[in-house]
């Protein structure tokens, strides 16, 4: 090997090194890249933004209802029920809307859980805006405590004109992170 | 040139270490090769084994063998073993062996790092095969690793990530050490242009799997954190998504399954035209092919994922892109056709193997364009349909290639010619036992039989068993191919400096074997023939 | 040698015989009961001729030329390496064939992503290893576990014979029962890992994932018992989880609901674990929301 030949080789290895550690990098970058294309997209249905309710000053469709429909599930690790207390109701548009769900602690130890919304079809997620959500904090319940959650949301009145029905489901996940309960 | 390398001590001709120590310590292109390719052999045992261990237990209906635990490791372990053990090192030893020798350079670029890039891969091994012993058994979460579900890993989970971790450090070693090689170190007068296709291929791999492989490394990290650390990339309870994983992890494995591929393009291209004997069809456009089939590869990612639930419009792109790929694959095939056509062919076995690769390979080709139509993947995917489709590609398609490509080599590596009876035994039995083993599988996909599964309905019974006898049938076939490996590295008759009479290409113009050290003087640049043969 | 490779190529055959002794073969993708599945099934056949057309030339060229210009008949090799004509032609011909798979494909996924004016939905909750039934708006939940008597055979030196079981591991407890011609919305999640539902006949399956909710249709043309199971990997008991899909007239339907509804009273009125929540959830299924 002569010493261009060296030279040469030190500097391809230099480049491929930094390719190395960028792709590693871009491999942490796709994180956040996701979850803005999720964003823009309602890839996956995530929902999670707390406005403030300043839709109200878009135009309403006085006429329009959407039907929102709300189902639950429980992480297979607690024992806790959960159900909304109404599964349909009609919304319209543009107007702050209320529903409440309950959720009972059947262990004998308190637990601590959070719920994850989602909503379907994706493509809607971003014209479900909450603006109160038991979902922003984690919930701990006694043993045998019932609590009754509340969620305010407004349909944004853009909702594509084909959309009818929206599912908003939630998940309640065993919280590990006791530490943070407030 | 020699002289600037005399520093290495085992640069003096006759006077490097003997017995283990030759072989631990060497920064030859041609032991380092060996080592690799013996390396490879073992794998290839060691996940045959685990095939023969799943292909036992679905003989028939019920569970005679194993749990189903022990199963779905089995499943995830071959998977791991084969790709990252067996394929992607062969690729390694192939490419160490030959480069160098295809390019007219002395050795390749970095010999040191290649020693280091070849023994971390035992320890990377050891540790991915130590935990079948531990509690909990081994990883049994499918080698796609998907959380939530891999997070329910024993103690295995950080043995699972680590060796992942030295597995890709070795293929991204190895990567920039060929991707130099090719640079830097070609003889004077080999532009790129005139380099043998297998070179051009192994580039191309070379740049996917520095591409690809960190995004990997990043992937495995995140689930180390997730399950150690508290962070939530791929739980939804700490508002983190699991279908963010299987994007990252896709975005890693389709142009992995080109690494696994292309440089079986290559070594096919070398060997048609030789037992051809006629040029290669169209090389400018089989280069220009690899490198619009490496392109795709990465925006291609979720046709793995189509059921996870997209929008319409990401469902079309990925399919749009996905069938795309067989514009390109297809020039391959109909190049190789084409180099065929008006030749003067003989069948010797590397060119059984190719001729086998470019038809069973083809076939997994159509499979690949048929999974491609999203609205029938809804019903092919996770199914036996998909491991029929994906094994034609890579035991067809990437171990046949491995076979061609060492039977073609093999008597320049030895000196000797292989016993070409037991070697013609060994491909028709391959191929007849592998085409039982995996084409009943395409029926038992589309009639309904999901993939890694234990046990099945008893609808599934016939295919199966058909499937089972194959298996078996394939792996004591490759039994043949270490007798006929010893059988020639021990002797056999003498082989010719250009072994094949339609060989052409700066490898051949070395002795059979060649010296330890070769072209430590540049190859006559006059010598140096297009790389379209 | 000849021989000999000829004497194993019997041998082999044989060995399959007794295997082709049982009964039947199922090669292909089933036509299914559902608009979209037989979509699926023309595009998959579709495809697949196109394939094997594409088949038949190459490997017909090739076998041709591998039989004709092979050195033992004396062949001589030509020289030539390149046609830019050729070449561009076998660039194009495929992309053609390409568009005129992608547009079929395209209108078939279109329809099979339109799940607006549903009849109803169904949630399923993937969980290890069973399935999770809720069918909103009605009272009516429950869980769909494998068949005992296929859990009894599938486990290691079982007395009972797989192939003495009725639909061996296609067996559930309480099967999915549904209403023949409504569109029926799935809703898919999990409990804890990912899952898949997959049911063939219906032409479709969709991944349960833990804290998203999928969703999927399916219209069921003709009444009968259609059978699945889980298809993404999910733990030790993956092969374990089977689906049964019951598709009945509509009235058997609502006859089936109204007995599912007050079996689940019956229960609730037993238990004293009631509270006052619960029965207001329960008297209220549908409200308008007032909006105020």
């Amino acid at each position: 090997m002569n010493a261009s030949q060296k030279k040469a080789n030190s500097k391809t290895v230099r480049f491929l090194l930094l390719a190395t550690v960028l792709m590693f990098g871009f491999g942490y970058s796709l994180v956040p890249l996701y979850d803005v294309f999720c964003e823009i997209t309602g890839l996956n249905g995530k929902t999670g933004r707390i406005v403030s309710a300043d839709v109200e000053s878009k135009e309403l469709y006085d006429d329009r209802l959407v039907e929102v429909e709300f189902v639950t599930s429980v992480s297979a690790d607690l024992p806790w029920d959960f159900e909304p207390t109404v599964e349909k109701m009609l919304v319209r548009p543009g107007v702050e809307t209320r529903a409440d769900f309950i959720v009972k602690n059947n262990a004998n130890y308190t637990l601590v859980g959070n719920a994850v919304p989602s909503v379907a079809p994706n493509a809607a997620a971003k014209f479900f805006n909450k603006t109160e959500c038991f979902c922003f904090t984690k919930q701990s319940l006694e043993p045998d405590q019932t609590l009754t959650m509340p969620v305010l949301f407004v349909v944004d009145p853009d909702l594509p004109q084909e959309v009818k029905l929206l599912t908003l489901g939630y998940t309640f996940f065993e919280s590990l992170d006791l530490a943070s309960v407030d | 040139m020699s002289e600037v390398a005399t520093h290495h001590h085992d640069d003096h001709h006759g006077a490097h270490p003997t017995g283990i120590m030759r072989w631990l310590t060497t920064t030859n292109h041609k032991d380092i090769g060996t080592l690799y390719l013996l390396f490879s052999l073992m794998m290839f045992f060691i996940g045959g084994t685990m095939a023969m261990i799943i292909r036992l237990e679905l003989f028939q209906p019920g569970l005679q063998f194993v749990d189903p635990q022990f199963y779905n490791s089995m499943v995830t372990m071959h998977a791991l073993i084969m790709i990252f053990g067996a394929v992607m090192p062969a690729w390694t030893g192939f490419a160490n062996w030959m480069i160098p020798m295809m390019i007219g350079a002395p050795d390749m670029a970095l010999p040191r790092l290649n020693n280091w890039s070849f023994w971390i891969l035992p320890f990377a091994f050891t540790m991915l095969l130590s935990t079948l012993f531990m509690p909990g058994g081994a990883p049994a979460g499918g080698w796609t690793m998907y959380p939530p579900l891999v997070l329910q890993t024993g103690d295995a989970f950080p043995f699972l990530i680590f060796a992942v971790h030295f597995m890709g450090a070795s293929s991204i070693a190895g990567a920039i050490n060929v991707v130099a090689t090719v640079f830097n170190m070609r003889a004077p007068g080999m532009t790129l242009m005139k380099l043998p296709l297998f070179v051009w291929t192994w580039i191309i791999t070379g740049f996917l799997l520095i591409a690809s492989i960190p995004v990997l490394a990043g992937a495995v990290t995140m689930l180390l954190t997730d399950k150690f650390f508290g962070t939530a990339f791929f739980s939804a309870a700490g508002g983190g998504d699991p279908v963010m994983f299987q994007h990252i992890f896709w975005f890693f494995g389709h142009p992995e399954v080109y690494i696994l591929i292309l440089p079986a393009f290559g070594i096919v291209s070398a060997i048609i035209p030789t037992f051809a004997r006629k040029p290669l069809f169209g090389y400018s456009s089989m280069v220009y092919a690899t490198g619009a089939i490496a392109f795709l590869s990465f925006i291609v990612w979720a046709h793995h994922m189509f059921t996870v639930g997209m929008p319409l419009a990401g469902e079309l792109f990925f399919m749009y892109t996905t069938v795309l790929i067989a514009v390109p694959t297809g020039v391959k095939v109909f190049n190789w056709v084409a180099t065929m056509w008006q030749s003067s062919m003989t069948f010797e076995t590397p060119m059984l193997f190719a001729l086998g690769f470019v038809i069973l390979f083809t076939i997994g080709g159509f499979s690949g364009l048929m999974l491609g139509v999203t609205p029938v993947d809804f019903q092919y995917h996770d199914t036996y349909f998909v491991v029929a489709h994906f094994h034609y590609v890579l035991v067809t398609g990437a171990v046949f290639a491995l076979m061609a490509g060492a039977y073609f080599w093999m008597p320049k590596w030895t000196g000797h010619m292989y016993d070409e009876t037991l070697a013609k035994w060994h491909f028709w039995l391959s191929v007849i036992s592998v085409n039982v083993l995996f084409f009943p599988q395409h029926f038992l996909g589309l009639a309904g039989m999901p993939r890694r599964i234990p046990d099945y309905a008893v609808q599934f019974a016939d295919f199966n068993m058909v499937s089972s006898i194959g298996g078996l049938g394939y792996g004591i076939s490759q039994i043949l191919f270490v007798i006929i490996v010893v059988k020639c590295v021990r002797g056999g008759e003498k082989a010719t400096d250009e072994v094949w009479e339609g060989a052409q290409g700066l490898e051949w113009t070395l002795s059979s074997p060649p010296p330890y050290h070769s072209f430590t003087e540049a190859p006559d640049p006059e010598s140096i023939t297009g790389g379209h043969r | 040698m000849n021989l000999l490779s000829k004497n194993i190529f019997i041998s082999l055959i044989l060995a399959l015989v007794p295997a082709a002794c049982f009964a039947d073969w199922e090669l292909n993708l089933p036509r299914g009961v559902t608009p979209f599945s037989q979509d699926i099934y023309d595009l998959h056949m579709y495809v697949l001729w196109i394939v094997c057309a594409i088949g038949v030339v190459v490997f017909g060229a090739m076998f041709y030329s591998i039989f004709v210009h092979r050195k033992s008949r004396g062949a001589k090799a030509a020289n030539w390496h390149h046609s830019t004509k050729v070449e561009v032609l076998w660039t194009v011909i495929p992309f053609a064939i390409l568009i005129a798979v992608a547009v079929p494909a395209t209108k078939s996924l279109i329809m099979m992503e339109d799940v607006s004016n549903a009849d109803m939905t169904i949630k399923v909750t993937g969980y290890q290893w069973k399935w999770h039934y809720d069918y909103i708006g009605e009272d009516v939940s429950f869980y769909s576990t494998i068949h005992k008597d296929s859990n009894m055979a599938r486990q290691r030196g079982a007395e009972l014979d797989p192939f003495d079981v009725d639909h061996y591991l296609r067996d559930v407890d309480n099967y999915l029962v549904v209403p023949t011609n409504k569109k029926i919305r799935f809703l898919t999640t999990a409990g804890d890992v990912i899952h898949a539902w997959w049911v063939p006949a219906l032409g479709w399956k969709r991944d349960a994932i833990p804290g998203f909710i999928n969703e999927s249709w399916a219209l069921i043309q003709e009444p009968g018992v259609y059978r699945g199971q889980c298809a993404e990997l999910c733990g030790k008991d993956h092969g374990f989880m089977p689906i049964v899909v019951e598709a009945v007239p509509e009235a058997d339907y609502l006859a089936w609901i109204a007995e599912k509804t007050e079996e689940k009273a019956l229960v609730i009125n037993d238990s004293k674990a009631l509270d006052q929540t619960d029965s207001i959830a329960l008297a209220e299924d549908t409200k308008i929301g007032s909006g105020e």
